[in-house]
């Protein structure tokens, strides 16, 4: 680098550059936060129950193998979806067909990826089920861009 | 090494490197059970050992960073480190509570896990990366601010250079976003939006500053170039990764609620966050072309211009593969999201801290100008076996990414296969894939080998050119 540009010079760059942009972050944050997200997340529907189901997504580590908006392990399917795939976008259908899978796990099918049985009772399942179905519904800008997820 | 306290790095190197071990042994499990579904099914399920492959990973660098940052602050310092007591109360106590989350995720069902912790009453469990039991989290956060205190000690008694100014800045930027793991919304969109204030803003953020601080002082001993050109080097490459990492947090905003502006936002500064990268690479190569002095540690050199390319390609050009929104609403979550965070952790912060352990080990164990030629050509066999596989595995993970983006993302509903339809499909690219493992794993076996290699050290009459003050 030419002499002309100096040290204190790129120190500055430095001490402004970041300054500025931890500012902007900071601002954006709070946009995103308290006007964006109210009107994207579905947070009018954000119940006690789907509280309870993201404590036993967390509990049981869920997101080990699963990804949720495309975020955790991508060991086996995408689930912030599944509500509309295996549940047809019905809360009945999801609720019964999650207590089905649940208990039917593992499947013991030799070299086949195994998911362990998690021991929930049905009312907990719906919990998990109502966790699923209000996460499927926050605007997330249309991802995945299938039904497969 | 000029100061007696800096042996305490020591044990904190040796002590990463048991971790890397096992962090390796586990991903080879994880690579197995990819194409052996039930392989160690139910004693280990995927969860459990993609859990312990990750943690391991995360504890063993932060115990690289507090090893380097022992070594290196008393020397920029010219003072011994306030406290070595101090610093080896804390090695026991991280090592302690990291063996017993590491065995609570392997022993205890991690439901019991969260039970036994007490996760109710402050629920941060269960979470990608951050599946600590929140009271880990919490000695975490004691082990690094009394460490801070005892860096911050030592450097402000003595002398204060930009590299332990770069360095220190890192590290208390590392433990106020740790903050951010204790905060668990019930809301997921919530959670997920600060979940990234850990873990983007630690590894394209402030990890980058102390990166940054431990390449510019091992050049500065390696090569004998003068100080102020190094400084002027690194306040510009760490103003670049924070001027575009920063709002680059924004390429994580795409999908998970936030709006719109962040599609614009994240694609654009993150597309310019290879250049802090590239700058590393283009300031290391320099610095060596510029030297004033052949260091005899060959081993270490290597080293630190690998890791500035490695992390250039890894997180630079794969970041960038799939930064950019249009691209990344089809890549997202699928493996060349895998593909990029394996190259990317190798070639940043495996490599930094294994070039400060070539640069740091043979002086603490007696021999200032580094081992032994034998010793230094089988740690080299050991960087290329594992820099050779790691560029495999990324390669085979991309090849698989594509496949299963090609298969399962593209086509339309109806017609796109299911997840597990498409990861049969791409089989092949994980068996692959684990046989590259395979390979990295003979590469570290090789590289611990190197430490155990006796023989002459290098003389110091190989030191050629005008040393300056500070090499």
């Amino acid at each position: 680098m030419a002499e002309r540009f100096t040290k204190s010079m790129a120190r500055n760059i430095y001490l402004g550059g970041s300054a500025f942009f931890v500012l902007l972050f900071l601002a954006l944050t709070f946009d995103t936060q308290l006007r964006a997200m109210p009107e994207r997340d579905n947070r009018e529907e954000l119940t006690e129950q789907v509280v309870r189901g993201k404590h036993l997504w967390e509990k049981n580590n869920c997101v080990g193998c699963h990804s949720i908006m495309g975020e955790g392990a991508y060991f086996a399917p995408e689930l912030a979806n599944v509500f509309d795939r295996r549940g047809a976008g019905d809360t009945e259908v999801f609720k019964s067909y999650m207590k089905a899978w649940m208990n039917a796990m593992p499947t013991n099918i030799p070299g086949r990826r195994q998911m362990p049985n998690f021991g929930l009772t049905d009312a907990e399942i719906e919990d998990l089920a109502a966790f699923l179905e209000w996460t499927s519904k926050i605007d997330d800008n249309n991802w995945p861009p299938n039904i497969e997820g | 090494m000029k100061y007696e306290s800096q042996r305490v790095a020591m044990p904190y190197f040796i002590f990463a490197l048991i971790l890397f071990a096992g962090q390796i042994v586990f991903g080879l499990i994880l690579g197995l059970q990819y194409v052996v579904g039930d392989f160690l099914f139910p004693e280990i399920p995927f969860n459990v050992a993609r859990m312990v492959h990750t943690n391991l990973l995360i504890v063993w660098l932060l115990f690289g960073f507090m090893g380097a940052t022992y070594y290196l602050v008393p020397e920029e310092a010219q003072t011994e480190l306030h406290s070595p007591l101090l610093a080896w109360i804390l090695f026991w106590v991280f090592a302690a509570a990291g063996t017993l989350t590491i065995l609570g995720y392997l022993f205890v069902d991690y439901s019991t896990l969260a039970d036994i912790t007490m996760n109710k009453l402050l629920p941060t469990m269960g979470r990608e990366f951050l599946e600590q039991p929140t009271i880990t989290k919490i000695g975490i956060a004691v082990v690094v601010v009394a460490f801070l205190y005892n860096i911050a000690m030592t450097a402000l008694k003595g002398r204060k250079t930009v590299v332990n100014i770069v360095l220190i800045t890192g590290l208390v930027g590392l433990a106020v976003l740790w903050l951010f793991s204790f905060y668990n919304p019930g809301n997921l969109a919530t959670d997920k939006y600060f979940w990234w204030f850990v873990v983007h803003l630690w590894v394209e953020g402030v990890w980058e500053l102390i990166m940054g601080a431990i390449l510019a002082y091992v050049l500065i001993k390696l090569t004998g170039v003068d100080r102020e050109v190094i400084e002027k080097w690194l306040y510009v490459i760490i103003a670049m990764a924070l001027i575009t990492g920063i709002i680059g947090t924004g390429h994580h905003f795409f999908w998970i609620g936030p709006p719109e502006y962040w599609l614009w936002l994240g694609s654009v500064f993150s597309a310019l966050e290879p250049l802090p990268f590239f700058m590393m690479v283009v300031f290391a190569f320099t610095m060596i072309n510029r030297r004033r002095r052949n260091h005899p540690n060959k081993a270490a050199t290597l080293w630190a211009m690998g890791t500035t390319v490695m992390a250039f390609l890894g997180a630079g050009v794969w970041g960038f593969l799939h930064t950019l929104a249009p691209v990344n609403y089809y890549t997202h979550g699928s493996q060349i999201t895998a593909a990029h965070g394996h190259m990317a952790f190798y070639g940043a912060y495996v490599m930094i801290v294994l070039t400060i352990i070539s640069y740091a080990v043979p002086i603490m164990r007696g021999r200032p100008y580094g081992n032994s030629n034998t010793a230094q050509i089988v740690e080299m066999w050991g960087f290329w076996l594992m820099t050779i596989s790691m560029v495999f595995i990324t390669l085979f993970l991309t090849g698989a990414g594509v496949l299963q983006v090609w298969l399962q993302r593209i086509p339309e509903s109806g017609e796109a296969l299911s997840f597990m339809a498409g990861q049969d499909q791409i089989a092949l690219f994980y068996w692959m894939r684990f046989v590259a493992g395979a390979f990295f794993m003979a590469g570290l076996v090789v590289y611990f080998g190197s430490f155990f290699i006796k023989g002459a050290a290098s003389p110091a009459e190989e030191v050629r050119g005008p040393a300056t003050a500070d090499a």
